[in-house]
């Protein structure tokens, strides 16, 4: 299997602002290798430096010590496209979801006509048909957060990095969107990086999730999931994911010796 | 959905209300003048009553609107320009830090000029016509423009940022995508501001000396005390300017939907 994101001793940080101002270790150390088609979780505490790692896969800071490497790419030489989802969904209130949705398109000067009548099974696929025309502010957070998805997905990269998209939604529809989610990629599987906080939401969609220390983040262990796909809902109650969740807690109590 | 139907009348209700308070108001206001003047039996040329004010109006309609037409041919000239220019200038700072860092304070400063005290000089210069009137125009309007356009075109949303360089978009890219849409609002701000700027300007400069204008209509009328008929000039560059306000209020509302932003 091809090694699609390779980072070795990566060590971050952030200078302050001012003059003098000490400067905040974000990463310290960070080993982490995410093949092919994998599904793989980053879980750590707020602020340990999860969206700052995928800042840095997706290109967008450069000034870290150690290497990234996507599919033997480093990104700091030669731009990578990659499909990104931040935080935030960062939908433009003024245009319409259908508009928003294919801006990746619009920005690769593609064939916005052919692109429209493309994605129109992508649309039905994600919930969002019938709603085309709707502004983001008429739309529900879930079908935000879906068409936020949709518009990651438009973007072409082989490299899916997605930063807790559903960590603004409530428990229920979080559920619906985590199992939406896991069909829609067992379907079209592609190499994602998920970032969350949420413990059950990790173990239920990964294939591996990698576990952060606290600031300074560094990876305190690993916890490989087997559970069979496709995954379903019951798995939550069976004792091996207590098992899972159990390691997982120990690693995240876990904090490297100074 | 009974509710929802039940708070949208009431909001509906409280909107009208909002519109009908202050007319009331005004309404109330003019009548206690007119009783004032005629109780007191004030002299006109002192402080007509509204109804004196109306007379005049009337009666010098025709002179009036010649005058009017005047002002409005320079307050339009003076704004059209100054939007333009305010709009080029507005995206240059917006986009160019080396631009914003040394316009910018130029800016204001020339702010603190009074512009009654550039209408002489421009009069010494360009005589009494139409180009010394147009200046000062531009001169005024020009910085709410420039100034409420740059503001809001500086004002950085990081992760749309991101987001569109992930996307693959440079800088001039990011920048019409997202924070020109997004400083419209702004935009239109400065140009309500400027359009209610335009008329006054011109109003001003031509106190100093015009051969025809409502500034200098106004200046003849309060020499031989016809002060009714300076109130009905008066009148008239009030609801100039409320109209040109209006006009840009309601090009805004063809243009961005508020709700968007
Ligand atoms: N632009 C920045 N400048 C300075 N410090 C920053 C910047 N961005 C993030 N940090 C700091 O880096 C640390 C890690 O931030 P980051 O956003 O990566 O955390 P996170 O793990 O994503 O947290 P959360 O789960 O709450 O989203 C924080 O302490 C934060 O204050
Ligand atoms: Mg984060």
């Amino acid at each position: 299997m091809d090694c699609k994101i390779r980072i070795t001793g990566l060590n971050m940080d952030y200078t302050g602002s001012e003059e003098g101002e000490s400067s905040l270790r974000v990463l310290s150390d960070v080993n982490l290798e995410v093949f092919e088609n994998e599904f793989v979780s980053l879980l750590g505490p707020s602020g340990c430096g999860k969206s700052t790692l995928l800042r840095l896969i997706a290109g967008l800071e450069h000034d870290y010590e150690g290497e990234i490497l996507l599919g033997g790419i480093n990104p700091r030489h030669k731009r990578v496209p990659v499909c990104y989802m931040l935080q935030k969904d960062c939908l433009m209130p003024w245009r319409s979801m259908l508009s928003n949705v294919l801006l990746p398109i619009e920005i690769k000067k593609g064939d916005l006509k052919k692109a429209r009548e493309e994605i129109k099974p992508l649309v039905q696929e994600f919930g969002l048909s019938g709603f085309e025309n709707y502004r983001p502010r008429q739309l529900s957070g879930g079908m935000r957060q879906r068409a936020a998805l949709l518009r990651t997905y438009l973007m072409d990269g082989e490299i899916m990095l997605l930063d807790e998209p559903f960590g603004s939604l409530d428990e229920i529809t979080r559920m619906q969107m985590q199992d939406w989610l896991i069909s829609v990629w067992e379907k079209h599987r592609k190499t994602v990086l998920f970032v969350t906080h949420d413990i059950d939401e990790a173990i239920y969609l990964s294939d591996r999730v990698v576990v952060l220390s606290d600031r300074p983040g560094t990876v305190n262990g690993v916890v490989q999931i087997d559970f069979e796909r496709p995954r379903k809902r019951d798995m939550i109650l069976t004792p091996q994911f207590s098992e899972y969740k159990k390691d997982i807690l120990s690693l995240l109590a876990s904090f490297p010796a100074w | 959905m009974k509710k929802s139907e039940s708070t949208g009348k009431k909001s509906k209700e409280r909107k009208l209300k909002l519109k009908i308070m202050p007319v009331a108001v005004a309404l109330a206001f003019i009548v206690l003048w007119q009783l004032a003047v005629d109780i007191f039996d004030i002299e006109a040329f002192i402080l007509p009553g509204p109804v004196n004010i109306l007379r005049s109006l009337y009666k010098e309609r025709e002179l009036l609107l010649s005058h009017a037409l005047v002002t409005l041919g320079e307050a339009f000239a003076g704004f059209g320009i100054a939007v333009v220019a305010g709009i080029c200038f507005g995206l240059l700072m917006g986009f160019c830090e080396p631009v914003r860092i040394a316009l910018y304070p130029i800016f204001v400063v020339s702010q603190t000029i009074p512009l009654i005290v550039l209408a002489p000089l421009f009069a010494v210069w360009f005589g009494f016509g139409f180009l010394p009137k147009v200046i000062i125009i531009v001169l005024v309007c020009f910085f709410p423009i420039a100034v409420t356009f740059a503001q809001d075109l500086l004002k950085v949303d990081e992760d749309m940022d991101f987001m569109l360089r992930v996307m693959g978009a440079g800088r001039w890219k990011s920048f019409v995508l997202a924070r020109i849409p997004k400083a419209l609002p702004g935009l239109f701000s400065g140009l309500k501001i400027a359009a209610t700027y335009s008329i006054m300007g011109a109003v001003i400069s031509e106190w100093v000396g015009a051969k025809k204008g409502l500034g200098i209509f106004m200046t003849r009328a309060m020499t031989s005390f016809r002060t009714a008929a300076l109130f009905a000039d008066v009148v008239l560059i009030v609801v100039l300017s409320l109209g040109l306000y209006k006009l840009i209020e309601l090009i805004e509302k063809k243009i961005i939907n508020h709700a968007d932003i």
